[in-house]
């Protein structure tokens, strides 16, 4: 259980490291009326849908890091063939690096209040992951036809299920990036999805780091 | 600079019209909190008959014919994880996190009213699907509560088709309502406070709620990754816990698997489990002690940093549950290490409520009589976690009665009542009226005297080597006669206990209808959820202005000010401020 308790020490060490800041020094039994400037009501400035992401990534981050725990665990027993993974892998990984960047020039651009950069950018961004899925899809109809079941080895196993976990993952960033990819052909206001613009591409960025981690894990095993 | 967030706007949230809108689909954070108690309520009902069924056939072994081993075995299953997953769990939580934490922080709704009300449909949709095993062939599943593989999916163990299915189902179901949930209680208590309510003003209810919330987060996808493997090997033949075997004379087609594998994830989300119930428990009955006795509450920035504490700790405690699985000797001896370590902030909470009491004007109320009761049994049950968290302790008494025993003191009985308790305490606030004193005081004493008739007992039994899990003792040689006595007592002191409930329940419908009107903050107390403009609360809950905080939540028996509490809301005076402040 090392890669879960390393990612678990990270997060609750930042809760940790944050909350001494809030609580030092603070006799709140001795403290009455005036409010500072950082109470002043909302609590933070960061939004609230923001806030969410960031606590939804930590649950993913949990999610994964036991997945690879449970895969670091199972393949020390001998009955474990390591998998020779498809060369298509590279591509789909590329394809989703081009992706995160392309999410990162839609935020740029929303962030200047240009529409047609945000169409574009986002639109490709959008294509890009479908074409991952779509070559991750590929790299499993490869696999069967090679007679890798999901069924047949353990290695295989965990490769079809952290690769469906990911997918799946990514759907779920692809439904909110539909709807802004919506809101956008209706011609609305590119302010009104400046939130959607910047929640999809931390996201997207977080699903690319796990990616490269999980790939990098199915390598050098 | 501070930013408004959306739940903070008034006209952003949805005011419906109809009944429905109101009260089925809606997104008022007090009717999700309604909905959540209602459902937990009625899925615990379910468990605590289920145990009824467990304790006739141990106290009367062979009378009952329609109690044959494997509905014993599925009784107790679906016992254990209905109460600890989808009643206690969702009733803290889903249940007093949803009424207090919005209320509490001074915020007109939870963050994400829409995926809130998500959370609880998902829920209900959870417990329908554990409750449907029940009509399945074969019935749920009766692999006892932590549904160890291979058994658990093996022919031979009932409801090892359908009912495990619906069980992991249920449980992956339960992880995703919990997430919609939880980014909710976590994001609102971060984000939408009102202006003054900083994070050390806030109530420790809120404190154990929100830890209690981020344990889950973090420990919940632990089980979700156990039944989505253990689901893949039921279904699809994997091996990612299924070792080579052979059931009912057939070789399976698996071979490799690590049973011990799922226990460890099992496990990694199971102990911090027992600090996701307790966590929202130590909250809200320190605010019950502290508001029922009149006084500060001592120690509480020790408090904040013991719940912190306790949910940091709780991550690396797992294994002491495994001790009998076998493990390198090294290990154990960490585990116990970190297992007793996390003794030292809990028992700094209970030094700080029995502080909290002394010289406190102790109104021994129904709500204040749980808190009571719950450090009693709190204590019961944590210091026989002392004994079972040594190895050497662990391995005779695991598979016996004492473990039993000590479990149910401890996550059990314990958050139970402070359920009762915060329910007693918060019913006028979300209802209007009373719930009648002297059947309260009746459920108290039965439920309190009566768990001890069951519990303590079952420590003796269990030093005797009782084994738990067993069907029928038989006429086993060195078991005595007076172990046959306890196991009828302890049943007859259940069905006492069971019937106790019920009154609770007609408490509940009656005062709903006819209980003596409630006054307005009916128990004086600080926190600002009881100085809604509205009595109770309407939708949006503040009216026109968010209150503004002034002080923290613990401001009894100030000298100088004249009445015993001053709302976390009051402005402060000349006649409030001087030396009461300190």
């Amino acid at each position: 259980m090392t890669a879960t308790l390393i990612v678990l020490a990270l997060i609750m060490g930042g809760v940790v490291f944050w909350l001494i800041f809030q609580t030092i020094n603070v006799q709140p039994w001795a403290e009455e009326g005036p409010i500072g400037e950082h109470h002043a009501g909302g609590a933070y400035s960061i939004p609230a849908a923001k806030i969410g992401l960031v606590v939804f990534l930590c649950v993913a981050a949990s999610l994964f890091s036991l997945f690879v725990s449970a895969y670091f665990q199972r393949m020390d027993l001998s009955d474990w063939r390591p998998l020779a993974e498809p060369d298509i892998l590279w591509f789909n990984t590329a394809l989703l690096i081009l992706g995160s960047v392309f999410f990162q020039r839609a935020r740029n651009a929303v962030v200047k209040s240009k529409l047609e950069g945000v169409r574009t950018n986002l639109l490709i961004a959008g294509l890009l992951t479908f074409a991952f899925i779509a070559g991750q899809l590929w790299a499993w109809q490869g696999l069967q036809e090679q007679g890798y079941f999901l069924s047949t080895n353990p290695a295989n196993s965990f490769f079809y299920v952290l690769t469906a976990i990911h997918a799946l993952h990514m759907l779920g960033g692809l439904w909110v990036w539909s709807t802004t990819v919506f809101k956008l052909q209706n011609q609305i206001e590119v302010y009104k999805v400046r939130m959607s613009v910047e929640l999809c591409t931390i996201y997207w960025h977080f699903l690319l780091l796990v990616w490269l981690g999980l790939f990098a894990l199915l390598l050098s095993t | 600079m501070a930013h408004v967030a959306l739940a903070d706007k008034e006209q952003e949230l949805a005011h419906p019209k109809t009944w429905i809108g109101m009260y089925v689909w809606s997104q008022d954070h007090k009717i999700i909190g309604i909905q959540y108690i209602i459902t937990a309520t009625a899925v615990g009902v379910v468990a605590l008959i289920l145990s009824g069924l467990m304790r006739l056939q141990l106290g009367f072994p062979g009378v009952f014919d329609f109690i044959q081993p494997d509905e014993y075995y599925q009784a107790v299953t679906m016992h254990g994880m209905i109460m600890i997953v989808f009643m206690l769990t969702a009733f803290f939580l889903g249940g007093f996190g949803n009424v207090l934490v919005p209320l509490m922080c001074g915020a007109r709704d939870m963050a994400f009213p829409y995926m809130n009300m998500l959370s609880y449909w998902v829920y209900l949709l959870s417990v329908i699907v554990v409750c449907a095993s029940f009509f399945v062939p074969e019935g749920p599943t009766g692999a006892g509560w932590t549904l160890y593989p291979p058994q658990a999916i093996t022919e031979g163990t009932a409801g090892a088709d359908w009912g495990i299915i619906c069980m992991t189902v249920s449980l992956g179901l339960f992880v995703v309502a919990f997430t919609m949930g939880g980014l909710n209680y976590v994001t609102t208590a971060f984000q939408a406070r009102t202006r003054g309510m900083t994070l050390m003003r806030m109530p420790l209810s809120v404190w154990g709620i929100i830890m209690a919330t981020i344990l889950g987060l973090l420990a919940f996808p632990a089980l979700l990754v156990s039944v989505i493997m253990m689901t893949l090997d039921k279904t699809l033949d994997t091996s990612f816990f299924m070792p080579a075997i052979s059931s009912l004379g057939e070789n399976l087609s698996h071979e490799g698997g690590s049973p011990i594998l799922f226990q460890h994830l099992f496990w990694f989300f199971g102990h911090p489990e027992v600090y996701i119930v307790a966590l929202p428990a130590f909250g809200i009955v320190s605010d019950l002690i502290s508001t029922h006795a009149r006084k500060n509450i001592f120690g509480y920035r020790m408090m904040v940093w013991a719940i912190v504490a306790i949910g940091g700790l709780s991550f690396i405690v797992w294994a002491h549950h495994m001790y009998v699985s076998g493990m390198n000797p090294y290990f154990g001896f960490f585990f116990a290490t970190t297992t007793l370590i996390i003794a030292v902030p809990t028992a700094i909470k209970v030094y700080n409520w029995v502080l909290t009491l002394w010289r406190g004007n102790i109104h021994l109320t129904v709500p204040m009589l749980f808190a009571i009761g719950f450090i009693f049994t709190f204590i019961h049950g944590g210091i026989t976690g002392l004994f079972l968290g040594n190895v050497v302790v662990d391995v005779p008494l695991s598979d016996t009665y004492f473990v039993v025993g000590h479990f149910h003191m401890v996550m059990g009985v314990s958050p139970f009542l402070v359920v009762f308790g915060g329910i007693y305490h918060w019913f006028p606030l979300l209802t209007g009226r009373m719930l009648n004193d002297a059947m309260g005081k009746i459920h108290f004493w039965l439920t309190f005297l009566g768990t001890y008739a069951i519990y303590l007992p079952m420590h003796y039994i269990g030093i005797l080597g009782v084994p738990r899990r067993y069907y029928a003792n038989g006429t086993t040689e060195f078991l005595p006669d007076s172990v046959h006595a306890a196991n009828f007592s302890i049943t007859i002191a259940a069905l006492i206990v069971a019937a106790a409930q019920f009154l609770f329940l007609i408490n509940i419908f009656w005062s709903l209808f006819k209980g003596r009107k409630s006054p307005r903050n009916p128990w004086r107390a600080t926190t600002i959820e009881w100085q809604t403009p509205d009595y109770p609360p309407k939708h949006g809950n503040w009216g026109k202005e968010l209150p503004v905080v002034h002080r923290w939540a613990y401001s009894y028996s100030v000298p100088g000010a004249k009445e015993d509490f001053i709302p976390q809301n009051e402005p402060p005076s000349k006649y409030t401020q001087g030396e009461g402040d300190v």
